[in-house]
């Protein structure tokens, strides 16, 4: 095994040989081996369309969407495949935030944060949904901004609180594992530094995936980092170390603004 | 310029035309309807049940017309609903952008640009005497068969615009709702429902206008008989159905009241399409 | 960890892929049935229309029911056709379509200028009422305006009319989602050099959404030569050929009803149907063709 793949024990996700092909032979993910850490923030990095969004999208099988899409290999999550369980029960336990804020604009906030239980069908007692709804808006720092509208629309939401929202969506299920796919690219300043704290404060409990185009955000938040190119994972090593040390000339390059 | 506010002004006196026409078909209808109106008054003539032409004890009422219109357009959009809703999903949502989804929404194009009169035909020939065999109304003419037929007539107009509604709702909606671990019939009736309501509403409302109106195949299946409707086979007549063959031999109070009822139809249907324009304004 | 054990006892995954999957089979078959009439109705027009089609069913009037009668007695096609009908709708879609098509194209030309403005709004709604009219109420008032008021008889101009204020709010909603389709530079191209406005408007915008008027003027004539109702008010029918507009005359949706109505001349029925819905099904391809070739 190449020397440019982070080796983890006890990983929470291993991923190997994942090739992803759109169409018959336009192949965005090639032939990926990585295992994720627990507990901790993997960054994936690289320049636009190298996979990213494919590979994390792979990951609680949300690429299968696309029509025509060919997938090999194998995504074991705590030691068992992905592929060995459905698609409505994968996706209870890797849960996803996407790059704009998408809170459903015909729910309220609270129906918003319970969604996935309500869509599921799932026939919670009222105080089960309260507990839930007040954890996890808790656990994303939300519920004394919104406390008293729990019951109103959430669309008079900052985008930034509206993306908390979407966190708070996701971790209603205690997912095992939370992709998120540039979650900050359409916030400001303010409302990412704010997103960024709430990521470490969750990597207590969660273990997360980020694909990021901020190169100062994977260095500031994520432990480890994932370099891609042309739907190669060309390196991925400790956070620090890569973007102290990187190994790979192509990583260089991308880190030092050459490409991306 | 000159030229260019003389132009501006054709233009505008061109748009009175619309004015025009709207204010002579108001005082038109309404002139040709004031002898029924007269003769029964305008609340008599609405909730009589009468239709008798006998000379010298002449007497007619709308209200079998305005039920049987009623009846047979709803009826029509109940059958229609589940079938324009599901080809609506098929096209917009699951087969969207594909090739099937385009054929199907060719064909169902094709059904808007088959006459009136050539449903009737149809209906008369294939689908009548199929709902004799049911054995509930002897040959088979009635409210039903004529909102089966009202209801394969209104679907493309239901459909196209339910097609737009359900192809706009974004797409980030529904992948939240899958990444959630929906199903696609959750995200269905959890997402795309609920976001493309008003728009399907408005559609369905303007299905409903054309319905109301659609005159020679309802003639030639609900069996023409000036009676409220007893049942869901029993035989009626719509406001335009009655237009269309009493009309023959109507003259005087007999062609006032028909004129009467076509004034009502008229301002049932612009009303029920204002309703339906408006909602799509606003929310679509 | 017991939120846990929440959601495993209630997930039913397995009793919502079932419901998943019934419920995409239920829309597939529905849809089936949806598109199963055209292909029904389609196949029985040819099926009993194409053999009464030959050169006599477009070159002759209509038989009488003894003709009729007698062909049927002696297992023969029935003799005639349907060239009144034909010359008739001819005649007054002519005449409908030299009412409509001039005003609508400049009211929808004034509401494109006059985009946002309260007045304008209140024409395009009136507008989209007057498309919503139901057509046996068009053919009330074109009774009362032209046969009782001007032709003092049925009349083909009075069909014409009827014809006509349904083909008005077709064509000027087309017009003016053409115009707005054009992109504003070229008009402002023309208006830099100085150009007159009405030269602007006939000589580049008319032009450059030509195809789309075109589209919007053949859907239109596609909508009104099936309709039979606002016929049977105003134009009543006709035996024999007539180019008279204050003359009472046939039409093929007339004749349909005609042939419809009498038991010797079923056959006539299927073919002249057939012939109907083919004439406005090819005028709706074409339209759609060249709305698509351009755009
Ligand atoms: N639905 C799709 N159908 C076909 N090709 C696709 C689709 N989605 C992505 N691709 C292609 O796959 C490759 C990888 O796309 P992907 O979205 O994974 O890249 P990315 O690294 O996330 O890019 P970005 O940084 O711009 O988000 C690209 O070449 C893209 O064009
Ligand atoms: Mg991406």
């Amino acid at each position: 095994m190449s020397d440019k793949i982070l080796q983890i024990s006890n990983p929470v996700l291993s991923i190997s040989n994942l090739s992803i092909a759109y169409g018959k032979d336009k192949y965005a993910v090639k032939d990926v081996t990585a295992d994720v850490k627990r507990n901790a923030i993997t960054a994936i990095m690289g320049p636009s369309g190298c996979g990213k969004s494919t590979l994390l999208r792979a990951i609680n099988r949300m690429h299968e969407l696309y029509p025509n899409i060919h997938t090999q290999g194998e995504i074991k999550l705590n030691g068992e495949s992905i592929y060995g369980i459905s698609t409505t029960k994968l996706r209870r336990k890797i849960g996803m935030v996407f790059q704009r804020p998408n809170p459903f604009p015909t729910m309220s906030i609270y129906e918003n944060v319970i969604a996935g239980y309500n869509l599921n069908g799932s026939k919670l007692k009222k105080s089960e949904k309260d507990e839930i709804v007040e954890s996890s808006l808790t656990d994303v720092g939300l519920l004394d901004e919104v406390k008293d509208s729990l019951n109103k629309k959430g669309n008079f939401l900052s985008g930034g609180q509206q993306q908390r929202l979407c966190v708070a969506r996701a971790l209603a299920f205690k997912p095992d594992v939370i992709l998120m796919d540039e979650p900050t690219s359409a916030l400001d300043p303010l409302s990412t530094a704010k997103i960024e704290d709430l990521l470490v404060e969750l990597k207590e409990h969660y273990t997360i995936i980020l694909v990021t185009h901020n190169m100062s955000q994977a260095a500031r938040i994520s432990d480890n980092a994932m370099f891609m190119y042309l739907g190669e994972l060309v390196e991925y090593d400790k956070t620090k170390v890569m973007f102290t040390n990187p190994k790979d000339s192509r990583t260089e390059g991308y880190l030092t603004g050459k490409f991306g | 310029m000159a030229s260019e506010k003389i132009i501006k002004n054709l233009l505008k006196a061109s748009s009175v035309i619309i004015l025009l026409i709207f204010a002579g078909m108001a005082y038109s209808m309404i002139r040709g309807a004031i002898p029924a109106f007269k003769e029964f008054g305008l609340f008599g003539f609405i909730f009589s049940t009468d239709w008798n032409p006998t000379e010298g004890k002449e007497s007619y009422g709308a209200l079998p017309f305005i039920a049987g219109t009623v009846i047979t357009s709803l009826l029509a959009l109940i059958i229609c609903f589940p079938l324009a809703f599901s080809t609506s999903l098929f096209i917009a949502e699951y087969f969207r952008k594909t090739k099937i989804a385009t054929i199907l929404s060719t064909l169902v194009d094709l059904l808007a640009g088959v006459p009136s009169i050539v449903y009737g035909l149809w209906g008369f020939y294939t689908i009548r005497p199929l709902i004799a065999e049911l054995g509930y109304s002897g040959q088979g003419y009635g409210i039903f068969t004529s909102g089966l037929i009202l209801a394969i007539m209104i679907i493309p107009y239901a459909t196209s615009i339910s097609n737009e509604i359900i192809s706009m709702v974004p797409n980030e909606l529904k992948e939240a709702a899958y990444s959630l671990g929906a199903t696609r019939m959750e995200v269905i009736f959890s997402v795309i429902l609920p976001n493309a309501r008003s728009g399907l509403v408005a559609g369905y409302i303007l299905a409903l206008g054309r319905a109301l109106g659609e005159t020679m195949a309802v003639t030639m299946l609900i069996g023409n008989a000036n009676i409220i409707p007893t049942g869901l086979f029993s035989p009626g007549n719509t406001m335009a159905s009655v237009i269309a063959n009493q009309f023959g031999e109507a003259d005087g109070l007999k062609l006032s009241s028909l004129i009467a009822i076509g004034l009502l139809l008229f301002a049932v249907t612009a009303i029920v399409n204002s309703i339906g324009k408006i909602i799509i304004r606003k929310y679509a | 960890m017991e939120r846990e054990a929440i959601i495993g006892e209630k997930d039913h995954s397995n009793w919502r892929e079932l419901k998943n999957r019934l419920f995409f089979g239920t829309v597939v078959v529905l849809a089936g049935i949806t598109i199963s009439p055209i292909l029904l109705i389609v196949y029985k027009l040819l099926a009993k229309g194409l053999k009464q089609i030959n050169f006599d069913f477009f070159l002759k009037v209509a038989p009488d029911t003894l003709q009729a009668m007698t062909a049927v007695r002696n297992g023969e096609i029935i003799p005639g056709g349907i060239a009144n009908g034909i010359t008739g709708t001819i005649l007054m879609v002519v005449v409908a379509s030299l009412i409509a098509i001039p005003v609508s194209i400049v009211i929808g030309i004034f509401l494109y200028e006059n985009q946002g403005k309260k007045y304008a709004n209140l024409i395009r709604s009136l507008t989209d009422i007057l498309q919503g009219v139901p057509s046996v109420v068009l053919g009330l008032i074109a009774y009362i305006w032209i046969v009782q008021g001007v032709t003092k008889g049925f009349s083909a101009l009075a069909g014409s009319v009827a014809l006509a204020i349904m083909m008005l709010p077709l064509i000027i909603r087309s017009t003016e989602e053409t115009m707005k389709m054009i992109p504003i530079s070229i008009k402002e191209a023309g208006a830099a050099l100085g150009v007159p406005y009405h030269k602007i408007i006939l000589k580049v915008m008319i032009p450059s959404g030509f195809s789309g008027l075109m589209t919007g003027i053949l859907l239109s004539i596609s909508r009104v030569l099936g309709e039979t109702a606002p016929l049977m008010l105003t134009t009543l029918g006709s035996t024999t050929i007539n180019f008279n507009i204050t003359k009472p005359t046939s039409a093929v949706p007339l004749q349909i009803w005609e042939f419809y109505n009498n038991p010797n001349m079923i056959d006539l029925v299927w073919s002249s149907s057939l012939f109907l819905m083919g004439f406005v099904l090819t005028l709706n391809i074409i339209a759609k063709r060249i709305s698509m070739k351009y755009s």
